[in-house]
């Protein structure tokens, strides 16, 4: 592609020329700035990547704090409130939008009069956790298989060339949904505690062992161009073991491609909770997650809209903010926007 | 190009033969009693051991699967006791050359099950590919064209927002609004396009829009994205530059280049979702594929899970073979090697 004017806008990218301008006038010093600085200048311009930052950081702050909320009593997932339903209407919340006040903001659920907002909270927490920890394997997986793919090529590269065959051949949803049988039953028998662990954990291990071959793929081809740089040449040359020509030569090159990818199986991962939860599998009622809450939420769309709305809004809001987050990140490590 | 679609298939054929014996492991290894699904939780212990001989689970993985493989070979006859059959010869069922094994769930052959059940899921997943593909390249070049302006902004914020929503919240909020109390569109429902075609548009344009809005936010960007990469090339210059119209730049040059890509990617899209869509066939109760599919994993009817896993494997390997040949026709500079 070539560097023409309209490239750089379409990157959203008027830093780059500003800078250069400034270094010709001599208005700045000119010192040496590192890839990340420059990407970290780059992302902080654009406004709404910025938005993304704050708001994923929120969630993140959410998710991390709800579990000592819930353990110091600031907010409960579990009590159900009858005083609140009113029993006349079938145990819908009395008051405006599903019960609303200022001890239960989103008010309670119907039938139970649980707190909506603490279940929300808890459950983004269950669902970010699931959602990060399959992130991280998933990322994991990929990375290991396609440097080694990458870097040894022949035989080697074949055989993972066929696994990532193999795996994406293999209808996803229906996999996903089917084996929660017998991989839990599995797992249970191998001593994982029934219930909320052994849901979760099915989650997790298999979104990451049908989730890692896009990002073994691309690995694979960035090791390919990598592998014929000097500096690799220099460190076999020093005689290197191959676990440091992997983990400290060629890794440290790739974690802008692996920062994005990351970023954007966050969100992929937390609608695949909830759309996994709606087919049955995964954590269950009580223990809430984002998907469960939704799920319990789905009859009541004619009865109490704000009860049916506000767990898809959630869900929506944490997939929105991630993705442009991963967008954001991508355009600003993007050596296509000029360093 | 022949010997490199004869290479394909045979490798694919490979391929689908490893992937049977890994599914078999899969379903039928991963659990030490998997007849203990199908006997149900109050099972006695002669009960269990009855069901595990009567389905076969009782034999090794590796000679339930020469089973499996040979029936698809050369057909095969169920009960597979042989006993059994010659104790109940009105109840033997032929299952001929193509089998993918016998439901006991249902009582009947998994090719019978998914024969009924695939023009649905099929209507679905075509009546789907158009408005995606319709909506999301007119949209993605209107996008392009008003880069940074308001349409732009709003075409792709839109379509993210349809896209972070949950599928099924989608069709829900479809279904239980559009449909049930404002009365907009008819109940979804599926009727032969033979009988009416009228009636079989009317009852799929809800599932097919919910199925098609997962895919369209993708493709708005990818065509966005394309096009104006298109239109930063030096040959779109040219032409503008020797005096054509923009509709000729865009309509013919830039198109053209765009159309490559989408081929390729919404080929594999549509294969992967020819076997049925669970999540949107469940919103809206259809009876396509994936609802059998989900049936099938509910009622733990462990051959109708395996057999229909391989039939959409099959469905996108032959789709990945497809377009690699497609790419060759339509981009005239891939050579196949």
């Amino acid at each position: 592609m070539t560097l023409t004017a309209s490239n750089l806008e379409s990157h959203g990218d008027d830093h780059f020329v500003d800078a250069e301008e400034d270094e010709r006038s001599g208005k700045v010093d000119v010192e040496g700035r590192s890839p990340l600085r420059l990407a970290w200048a780059r992302f902080r311009k654009d406004k709404l990547s910025m938005a993304a930052l704050v708001v994923t950081t929120l969630f993140a702050l959410m998710a991390i704090s709800s579990p000592i909320l819930k353990r110091l009593g600031v907010i409960d997932p579990y009590t159900p409130h009858q005083d609140l339903l009113d029993y006349a209407t079938g145990n819908y919340p009395k008051g405006f939008g599903g019960g609303m006040s200022w001890s239960h903001p989103l008010g309670v659920e119907p039938g139970l009069g649980r707190d909506v907002l603490s279940r929300l909270m808890y459950g983004a927490t269950l669902s970010l956790t699931i959602a990060l920890s399959a992130a991280l394997i998933t990322v994991a997986i990929g990375t290991i298989l396609g440097i080694i793919a990458g870097f040894t090529g022949g035989i080697v590269d074949s055989a993972v060339g066929r696994l990532i065959d193999l795996t994406l051949s293999f209808p996803a949803t229906l996999m996903l949904l089917a084996l929660s049988g017998v991989v839990v039953d599995r797992m249970t028998d191998l001593g994982v505690p029934a219930g909320a662990t052994v849901n979760g954990l099915y989650i997790v291990i298999v979104l990451s062992a049908f989730g890692w071959p896009p990002i073994a793929r691309l690995i694979r081809g960035q090791v390919l161009s990598i592998r014929e740089r000097e500096f690799v040449d220099a460190a076999i040359l020093m005689g290197a073991s191959r676990r440091r020509i992997y983990f400290k030569e060629i890794l440290p090159n790739l974690w802008a491609p692996l920062l994005v990818y990351f970023t954007l199986l966050m969100p992929a991962y937390v609608s695949a909770e909830a759309a996994l939860s709606y087919l049955g599998v995964g954590i269950k009622n009580p223990t809430p997650t984002l998907g469960n809450v939704l799920g319990g939420a789905l009859e009541y769309a004619y009865t109490d809209f704000f009860f049916f709305f506000v767990p898809a809004a959630v869900i929506a809001a944490i997939v929105i903010s991630f993705n442009l987050l991963g967008d954001g990140a991508r355009d600003a490590l993007d050596p296509k926007a000029g360093r | 190009m022949f010997a490199y679609t004869i290479r394909r298939v045979i490798s694919g054929i490979l391929l689908l033969v490893v992937m049977s014996v890994v599914t078999f492991y899969l379903f039928y290894a991963s659990s030490s009693t998997p007849e203990r699904f199908a006997c149900g939780p109050k099972c006695t212990p002669t009960q269990l051991d009855t069901t595990k001989r009567a389905l076969g689970y009782d034999e090794p993985t590796i000679v339930q699967w020469g089973k499996f493989a040979k029936g698809f070979v050369a057909g095969r006859e169920f009960p597979d006791d042989e006993k059994l059959r010659k104790a109940a010869p009105e109840q033997v069922v032929e299952c001929p050359r193509g089998c993918l094994g016998y439901s006991y769930g249902y009582s009947k052959p998994v090719n019978t099950l998914i024969k009924d059940k695939l023009p649905i899921s099929v209507s679905l997943a075509i009546s789907a590919f158009v408005i995606w593909i319709a909506g999301g390249v007119l949209l993605g070049i209107t996008a392009a064209l008003f880069k940074g302006r308001l349409i732009d902004k709003a075409i792709v914020g839109l379509s993210l927002l349809a896209f972070a929503f949950p599928t099924f919240f989608i069709g829900l909020l479809l279904l239980k609004f559009v449909a049930i109390r404002w009365g907009i569109v008819e109940l979804p429902k599926y009727s032969d396009f033979t009988d009416n075609p009228f009636l079989w548009v009317s009852g799929l344009i809800l599932p097919a829009i919910t199925l098609a809005l997962v895919y369209m936010a993708g493709y708005i960007r990818m065509t966005r994205a394309f096009v104006l990469e298109t239109m930063s090339e030096d040959y779109i210059r040219t032409a503008r530059a020797k005096g054509l119209t923009r509709r000729v730049v865009i309509g013919k040059h830039t198109l053209r280049a765009v159309l490559t890509p989408l081929v390729t990617l919404s080929g594999l899209d549509l294969a992967g979702l020819l076997g049925g869509a669970i999540i949107t066939e469940t919103v809206f109760n259809f009876n396509g594929v994936g609802k059998l599919s989900f049936t099938a994993v509910q009622r733990y009817d462990l051959p109708l899970i395996v057999g229909i896993v391989l039939l959409l494997a099959s469905f996108v390997i032959v789709a990945n073979i497809v377009v690699d040949l497609l790419y060759a026709v339509i981009d005239p500079r891939v050579r196949l090697g």
